[in-house]
């Protein structure tokens, strides 16, 4: 390291492995994970969501995961939660539908309203 | 990139270690193993996260989930419920009294009052690994430091800050490095005093352990400014987890280049070094701490000269604090500006403060100068345990003075401090409930300050060791009228003759707690009475005939025998032999056993014939 | 063996306390013997008496023979506080010993010292390089009868 701007490399790369604690996130994903949710595939809508992410080298998405969000018939559920816009949840994932929702929505900014259970809180 | 999807944080601190916290990390391992889920959640050692008596602790992030308390048997509930079915487990996380309960780290009161500079990243970064604490912005400073800045104009900017010794003299940080970078020696160097022995202060060990790249970073921009290569860690042996840090982090710094020859392009060059103590106070004190790294015996010697002038061996040297140094590459970051900003008129930005004793939220916290001790106790500290009263609080340690219910909204700076009897110290706080006798308190730090004496100058060898007698002597029953007046005399005498801080503040203690509780000195000296019963020459056990059933447990366990009676009669305890074990009230069932304050009449009658017969001997 | 500890440091005065405290480490008694000090007074080319000075100046150095395991009570007033007196007076009943003293099994010598710094989980003793807070007498019991059952 000899300069200033090593140093900025450095730096940027560092806090892309900790933006889970904090800082530049565009869009947050939440999965429901009760146990109906783990009963009917949120783990792999989970991790699908998780490769996909690393896949196209998302920086700005977060995954994390809540409890039973009362929705059983729907599970495995999913909110998507960009700031200054209005929460939008997609039910009956799968890992398909995932990766559709991945290029779709978080990539290309377009609901996929097939999917759509609600919108807004 | 990677698929994770937690940061864990565990709180390694020396604190939540000491608590359990390395047990805690090992179970998350093998849960997260056994349930595949490895790949998705950092596991992070931090430093310390501050609230020590919640501890083990630990943080879960993105959401900030706080808990507190947490046992390896806890572990499964945590990995199953919250992060596989993300429902944050609500037992573990912090309450207050009415029952609110707290799910992230900004809601904890505790963390509200607070504004972290020189902790910032402890509890927040793993402090083994260089790029989290690049992360934050680390090394920039010293970077721009290096290619933007000369010399002075790095001692321009700390003057500008008015950054101030952390460590307990609260001597202006820019002087010293003025004074050192003026000097044209060829050989200088920069200690970090990192031999934190007050009682009630681990905040340097905190932020060694916990963000020992920004101490190193300091280091290296104070080097800088007054011209020197080398540097040395005096850091305590009692610390060995802040060695290895450091160490670590000299290491990992090296293998950067941050370390080195012409750091950032530059033509400074510099390596430090750690040298450990091996348990003495005083090397706390700058010459003192000099002497111990040249490898001799750690005796402080009359100043002036200074170190700024002749320091190790014999060169241009400063000694700065932990947390001062830790300040530095902030003001650099933010602007001194900023940091001047808070605080008040003397005493400029934050200070870390450990908050021990009988107090709700003991642990590490920092807060911006001037705060009153009321918020700092009861805010930030969460108040008194146990329903119990506040009683006093020893600022500053061994050194320091205790300060009483009256000053509860002093502001706290250095020079307010010192008008009141107290200092800041480095920063120590220890609170006390109205269960302590502030006479015994003063003896046992007068007892520490006796066995921690060098022994080089007379004042402090032989004056300490007679205070403590008289303290020894009051406390024991046998103080006599003038014993306070002569505390006084000796007391002054010794800081106004001793050769090093050492002695010069140890009387603190007893001249702060004769100021301000000069009544309890008199009743242990006048009415052989401590109201606290925490003497026990001056109180005594009693057995009340109405509430005891007879029982004769407390007569059983009695290890002197000295409890006798029947089921009718009752128990009574024979005064002259008890040793106050306290077995007796311990056992009773039904609580008939009390302390009461003052020396029971037959113990007193049989001491008066006692010195009647020594004096008679003396005659 | 002391030898080979004092070639690692550079044959300086100022390695001194390094010194001595890896040669403390290293033996089983956790001491320094007085042939230790002839062969670092040797090595650093400083009179023997120097290193006595330097030895019972610290209090962490040992010039007698001592415990497998070192047990540091913290005596100081944020423990005390909070009841170091009752630790104290257990590790004396389950060890046997007194301040100072060596048990019979040579397993633990109990000492004394200044403040861990580590008064947030106060009362706090040190075996060791371990620190264990939030003392009890229970909690006490366990530690000393895990660390036997690991002789």
């Amino acid at each position: 390291m000899k300069t200033l701007a090593d140093l900025k490399k450095i730096r940027e790369k560092a806090q892309e492995e900790m933006k889970l604690r904090g800082g530049n996130v565009r869009i947050k994903i939440v999965v429901g994970m009760g146990t109906s949710g783990i009963a009917m595939g949120a783990r792999e809508v989970m991790k699908t969501f998780l490769e996909e992410i690393a896949n196209r080298n998302l920086t700005d998405v977060l995954v994390t995961q809540t409890g039973e969000k009362g929705l059983s018939s729907m599970e495995p559920v999913v909110d998507l939660i960009e700031e200054g816009k209005p929460k939008v949840t997609y039910g009956n994932m799968t890992p398909d539908k995932v990766k559709k929702v991945v290029v779709e929505h978080i990539v290309n900014g377009r609901t996929v309203s097939d999917y759509v259970v609600a919108t807004g809180n | 990139m990677s698929l994770k999807r937690i940061d864990l944080l565990i709180c390694c601190g020396s604190g939540c270690v000491s608590a359990g916290s390395l047990k805690i990390k090992e179970r998350f391992h093998e849960v997260l193993q056994e349930k595949n889920l490895a790949n998705e959640i950092n596991i992070i050692e931090t430093g310390c996260m501050g609230p020590c008596d919640y501890g083990p602790v630990m943080v879960i992030y993105p959401e900030g989930t706080f808990y507190k308390k947490v046992s390896p048997d806890d572990v499964e509930e945590i990995v199953n419920e919250h992060f596989i079915k993300g429902r944050p487990v609500a037992r573990l996380m912090l309450q207050d009294d009415e029952e609110n309960t707290f799910n992230t780290q900004r809601e904890v009161p505790f963390y509200q009052k607070q504004v972290k500079v020189a902790l910032a990243n402890c509890g927040y970064i793993d402090p083994e690994s260089m790029d989290e604490y690049i992360a934050t912005g680390g090394y920039e400073a010293l970077g721009t430091v290096l290619t933007t800045m000369t010399p002075q104009d790095t001692i321009d900017v700390i003057k500008k800050s008015g950054l101030r010794g952390r460590g307990g003299g609260g001597f202006p940080t820019h002087i010293k490095w003025q004074m050192v970078h003026d000097n044209k020696s060829d050989e200088k160097y920069v200690i970090c005093n990192g031999d934190e022995g007050d009682p009630g202060a681990f905040m340097d060990r905190s932020l060694l352990e916990g963000d020992p790249h920004r101490i190193l970073e300091g280091m290296m921009i104070a080097a800088y400014a007054i011209g020197a290569s080398n540097g040395f860690f005096y850091i305590r042996a009692e610390y060995p987890l802040a060695i290895k840090r450091i160490k670590l982090a000299i290491e990992q710094a090296k293998e950067a280049g941050l370390m080195g020859k012409n750091v950032f392009g530059s033509n400074f060059c510099f390596d430090a070094e750690v040298r450990t103590g091996a348990g003495a106070f005083v090397c706390g004190e700058e010459m003192a701490l000099i002497h111990s790294i040249e490898g001799s015996r750690g005796n402080p010697t009359p100043k002036p000269p200074y170190p700024a002038v002749q320091g190790l061996w014999g060169k241009p040297t400063i000694v700065n604090n932990v947390e001062t140094i830790g300040n530095i590459p902030t003001i650099f970051l933010k602007g001194a500006d900023w940091f001047a900003s808070m605080g008040t008129e003397t005493s400029k930005g934050t200070k870390v403060f450990a908050l021990t004793g009988d107090i709700k939220n003991t642990g590490l916290v920092e807060v911006p100068m001037g705060i009153t001790l009321r918020e700092l106790i009861f805010d930030v500290g969460g108040g008194m345990t146990g329903g119990h009263k506040f009683k006093a609080v020893q600022l500053g340690g061994p050194s320091g003075g205790c300060l009483t219910v009256e000053h509860l909204d002093v502001a706290v700076d250095y020079e307010t401090l010192k008008e009141r009897g107290a200092m800041m110290g480095s920063g120590g706080v220890i609170v006390m409930n109205d269960k302590n006798c502030m006479v015994n308190i003063a003896k046992f730090f007068m007892d520490f300050c006796v066995d921690e004496s060098c022994g080089k100058c007379s004042p402090c060898r032989i004056g300490l060791k007679q205070m403590l007698d008289i303290l020894e002597r009051i406390t024991s029953g046998k103080g006599k009228e003038g014993d306070v007046e002569e505390l006084q005399r000796l007391g002054e005498a010794v800081s106004k003759l001793s050769l090093c801080g050492l002695g010069q503040s140890a009387p603190n203690p007893v001249l702060s707690t004769i100021r301000y509780f000069r009544e309890e000195y008199e009743a242990h000296i006048r009415d052989k009475s401590c109201a606290t019963k925490v003497c026990l020459d001056l109180m005594h056990f009693d057995i009340d005939k109405d509430r005891c059933i007879g029982c004769s447990l407390c007569a059983r366990k009695c290890p002197v025998t000295c409890i006798t009676g029947s089921r009718e009669d009752k128990y009574t305890i024979h005064q002259l032999d008890c040793v106050k074990c306290g077995n007796c009230q311990d056992v009773c069932p039904v609580k008939a056993v009390s302390r009461i304050p003052g020396m029971h009449p037959e113990v007193t009658a049989k001491r008066e014939a006692e010195a009647k017969i020594a004096n008679h001997h003396d005659d | 063996m002391y030898k080979e500890i004092c070639k690692k440091y550079a044959p300086t005065k100022d390695n001194l306390i390094q010194i001595l405290h890896e040669i403390q480490d290293s033996h089983p008694q956790h001491y320094i013997s007085p042939d230790a000090v002839d062969t670092v007074a040797e090595y650093l080319n400083v009179p023997a008496n120097h290193i006595y000075g330097v030895l019972t100046f610290y209090t962490m150095y040992s010039t007698s023979p001592r415990g497998k395991n070192i047990i540091r009570l913290c005596e100081s007033p944020p423990c005390y506080i909070k009841g170091s007196e009752n630790i104290l007076r257990k590790l004396k009943v389950i060890l046997g010993v007194e301040t100072g003293g060596t048990s019979k099994d040579g397993l633990f010598t109990l000492e004394l010292c200044a403040c861990l710094g580590v008064c947030g989980n106060a009362p706090v003793m040190m075996i060791n390089e371990d620190v264990y807070g939030d003392l009890t007498e229970e909690k006490v019991e366990e530690i000393i009868d895990k660390i036997r059952g690991m002789k």
